[in-house]
């Protein structure tokens, strides 16, 4: 399916009607189908991946089919509609959130127009407060006194076959990014909404490939890509012999070596595509450079997981592999490479669901003895807090004249902004890697960063259109700075950013490349007995 | 439809009881019973809903941090944004519940062609909102000096702060806060007639609480200004002071719009806890503000934690392990011995 062009899109973006541009849809929104139709939906999960991962211990993941979403029939199981309410009924015993998030919200408007969905769109049903009333009309209707009583007086909704294809249609069009509760009076989660939205529709059988695929092969290999041992190891090795032929560095990284100090997990997709491939080097650099006793794994060579893209349950039996891994090889604490979910999924839930970690210490620098407290109970350190402690202890050596090509933003992911709170720490590597660098508007970063409109399972090719159009406000906010000061690089510290931008960018602002954190470090790297060649674009240059 | 019927109803409710309280005998009625009964169900309807919320755990930390977090000791951290403790935690929800913060924040988003992309600061729903919020808790604290006897002194402050001495009869004086909350409700409700996004998502829920305090708030500002034949302030107080004191008694007659006045307030007093109005308790139950983020340095429990098992190591080595021996990486357990043929 070709799609649209640069040109189109934009017009259509700024001049066809939408609730952006200024019109309203004929209809309420009660009474406005949703309408699948080539490029507006992800492909439904293949048969063999719900299959093997029903057979899982403590995930259910049932009506494994042949299915279209734009066929009439979905091929629901008969009870489909018990199986729905009783499970929304589990998830607001289980969830305070959910009740708080589903009472409270006034309908103000705050959020409507801070989702890069509604902005790439104009669709009102991407207004995060929509996105919401989806669900919350299914919960007034059978779950509040006003709703049985008033029914659609009150805005309740039936639960009928339409809305389940409504939230299916809604709940991939949002990247759980959070933006929408930074705005919100009583921080409503559109996320939490989402997640749980996505759950339900698991119970059922409606999912999409591009996540349970990557979840299937993620718990059998140990990595989305469903790289085997040999593939992982085979992957790093191609970088070290790449970093040796341009640095004259020789690293010798190791795979489930057992009494290494530091266990090492980064999202397979810095060892497997470019331009994650870059910033793997930048790692392998750097702790080459400081001598760092660390080790891979192949068993947990993932550190993004996709089960925060599909279920709670999911995203722990993903997660607990770090863990179980950390304790198998004996090391003392773990350090966690450039992702934005994978972050948010360490920092908020994986000592909850997988700790607690005794067998772990609480993470030291060996190379500046700084006892990382902040992560005093998880034990799991950011790459970018790890490489800003060893850059304020002068630890590493960095010559910024050989990033000298490299004129750079810096964009925040979603989680480490708005689940870390992690802004800082990257900057600061930047200012200590490049000549200079430019933030781009600040409405579009720090805790009000615009995603990058793919996360959560959305990189897919077949909703190209949609992609280009939600991550067109990261993508202008680029493009502003560009114009104002030529840059060409646009850095960031997650995988899927670094996919996923790549080819925002590539339609959008096609003079901008984009980079992880830790390849400009590993452009800037001066180490001991090295024999660089002239690396006139770093870590990229083709020798 | 949507705002039609929730106007014609408010205006049906407040007919009632200005009819109603003129049937002999029904003023004991609209003056005791009714705000009794609706005084019960909102303490009883809120109290249950905060159980209900209440009885749900709170299974992870997923505050939405908007501000630098703990990191090493030389990165400035922002205590306000990104709480790591209690006291920074109700610091936070003290600015959002005090000062509106996140409203605060908020930006109106445009689309010029190109397409170009703005972001500008709007305050003005931070504007109605505090002026109406602020307006009511004045107004409900001025309005206690008629279910007391003695009038405490800061009631009495308030009163006449509020109050703008531009009358030579104080009795008339003007409030300030009248005007405002009709300024702030009129505000609200017009964004939701103009403001497209936001008359799309608007439900009759919305626009129900929203006439009824501007009936609520008309009826009261009527009663003091306009249509005071018949508006015993002595009678009323004695009422009013009678319900406090749990010995009601009515002993003349009171004009109809203070039981139309009285009667909205019961009625909103009932809708309460059954709709959005809760938001009121759910402001300080949210979990993506009332939380530190410290999930990394302390443990938060799950009490229903799923017993669940990541893919073993052991099932991972089975399946690899050749390939594993092959490539030199560590195995817990060797291959097995070829036979030699």
């Amino acid at each position: 399916m070709a799609v649209i062009t640069k040109d189109e899109l934009s017009k259509s973006v700024a001049e066809e009607p939408s609730m952006m541009t200024g019109s309203t849809p004929p209809k309420g929104w009660m009474e406005t189908p949703v309408q699948f139709k080539p490029g507006n939906y992800a492909y439904p999960t293949k048969v063999d991946k719900l299959e093997y991962l029903d057979s899982q211990q403590g995930v259910s993941f049932p009506n494994a089919r042949v299915w279209n979403p734009e066929d009439e029939d979905w091929k629901l199981p008969a009870n489909w509609k018990e199986i729905i309410i009783n499970g929304l009924a589990d998830r607001l015993d289980r969830f305070r959130s959910l009740k708080i998030f589903m009472d409270c919200c006034v309908r103000c408007g705050a959020c409507a127009d801070k989702c890069h969905f509604f902005l790439g769109t104009g669709d009102p049903k991407n207004m995060p407060v929509m996105r919401a009333e989806l669900l919350r009309s299914v919960y007034r209707k059978e779950f509040t006194l006003a709703g049985k009583l008033l029914g659609k007086m009150a805005g309740g909704r039936e639960m009928t076959a339409g809305v389940l294809k409504e939230w299916f249609m809604y709940a991939y069009q949002c990247t759980e990014c959070r933006r929408c509760s930074v705005f919100c009076p009583y921080g409503i989660d559109t996320a939490e909404i989402t997640m749980m939205l996505r759950e339900l529709l698991h119970m059922v059988g409606c999912g999409i490939n591009w996540a349970m695929e990557p979840v299937s092969n993620s718990n059998r290999t140990g990595n989305h890509m469903g790289l085997t041992p040999q593939a992982f190891k085979g992957n790093v090795d191609f970088l070290c012999e790449d970093v040796e032929s341009l640095t004259g560095v020789k690293v010798n990284p190791t795979f489930n070596r057992k009494g290494a100090e530091v266990l090492f997990i980064t999202p397979s997709a810095d060892v497997f595509a470019e331009p994650g491939l870059f910033t793997c080097m930048g790692y392998l650099l750097l702790f080459e450079a400081i001598g760092l006793d660390y080790t891979w794994s192949t068993y947990a060579s993932e550190g993004g997981n996709f089960g925060l893209f599909t279920s709670n349950e999911m995203m722990k039996k993903l997660n607990g592999k770090m863990y179980a891994e950390a304790e198998r090889l004996g090391v003392k604490w773990i350090l966690g490479g450039e992702c934005g979910h994978m972050w948010r999924v360490i920092h908020q839930y994986m000592d909850t669901m997988n700790g607690p970690a005794d067998f772990l210490e609480v993470p030291k620098s060996p190379a500046t003895g700084t006892v990382f407290e902040n992560a005093a109970s998880t034990k799991m350190v950011h790459i970018s807090e790890f490489t800003a402690d060893l850059i304020k202890h002068g630890k590493i050596k960095l010559d910024k004249s050989r990033n000298a090509h490299v004129k750079a933003t810096f964009h925040d992911s979603c989680n480490p902004a708005r689940a870390m709170g992690m802004l800082e720490e990257p900057r600061y590597i930047l200012d200590n890697v490049l000549e200079d660098w430019h933030e781009m508007p600040a409405d579009t970063i720090r805790e009000k960063t615009f995603c990058c409109g793919s996360g959560t399972a959305l990189n897919t090719d077949e909703i190209m259109e949609l992609r280009m159009r939600s991550g067109l406000p990261r993508a202008n906010a680029v493009k502003h700075v560009y114009d104002q000061h030529a840059i060409n690089t646009l850095a960031c510290v997650c995988a899927i950013d670094r996919a996923t931008l790549s080819t925002l960018m590539s339609y959008w602002v096609p003079e901008v490349e984009v980079a992880g954190v830790s390849e400009l470090v590993g452009n800037a790297l001066v180490i001991e007995g090295e024999n660089r060649q002239e690396l006139t674009e770093g870590l990229r240059t083709l020798v | 439809m949507k705002y039609l019927f929730p106007l014609v109803a408010v205006i049906v409710l407040a007919r009632i009881a200005w009819v109603g309280s003129t049937i002999p005998g029904m003023q004991y009625v609209f003056g005791v019973d009714v705000p009794y009964a609706a005084l019960i169900l909102f303490i009883g309807g809120f109290c249950w809903r905060v159980i209900y919320w209440a009885k749900s755990p709170v299974p992870f930390k997923i505050p939405t941090t908007c501000g630098q977090g703990q990191s090493m000791p030389w990165v400035k951290r922002d205590k306000l944004e990104a709480p790591m403790n209690t006291a920074e935690v109700a610091g936070r929800m003290f600015m959002e519940i005090v000062f509106f913060r996140s409203l605060w924040r908020n930006t109106k988003a445009g689309i010029q062609p190109g397409p170009v992309l703005t972001y500008k600061s709007t305050r003005w729903l931070w504007l109605f909102g505090i002026l109406f919020h602020y307006s009511m808790l004045i107004i409900l604290l001025r309005h206690l000096r008629l279910f007391v006897e003695p009038v405490p002194f800061l009631i009495s402050a308030l009163d006449a702060f509020d109050g703008l001495m531009l009358n030579p009869t104080p009795e008339l004086s003007l409030y300030v806060t009248d005007g405002l909350i009709l300024l702030g409700l009129l505000a609200l409700l017009l964004r939701r007639f103009l403001l497209r996004p936001v008359r799309y998502i608007s439900l009759a829920n919305d626009y129900f609480p929203l006439f009824l305090l501007i009936g609520i708030v008309t009826t009261g500002i009527s009663m003091r200004y306009f249509l005071r034949s018949g508006v015993d302030i002595i009678a009323i107080k004695r009422l009013l002071v009678g319900l406090a004191t749990f010995k009601p008694e009515i002993t003349t007659e009171i004009a109809p719009i203070f039981y139309s006045h009285l009667f909205l307030v019961s009625c909103l007093l009932a809708y309460f806890p059954f709709s959005k109005l809760m938001h009121m308790g759910g402001v300080f139950l949210s979990p993506t503000r009332n939380m530190a983020n410290d999930s990394r340095m302390k443990r938060h429990i799950n009490p229903w934690n799923p017993d669940i098992k990541p893919h073993s190591y052991a099932g991972y080595e089975d399946e690899f392990r050749e390939d594993m021996v092959e490539q030199g990486i560590p195995v817990d357990k060797e291959l097995p011995e070829k036979a030699d043929d």
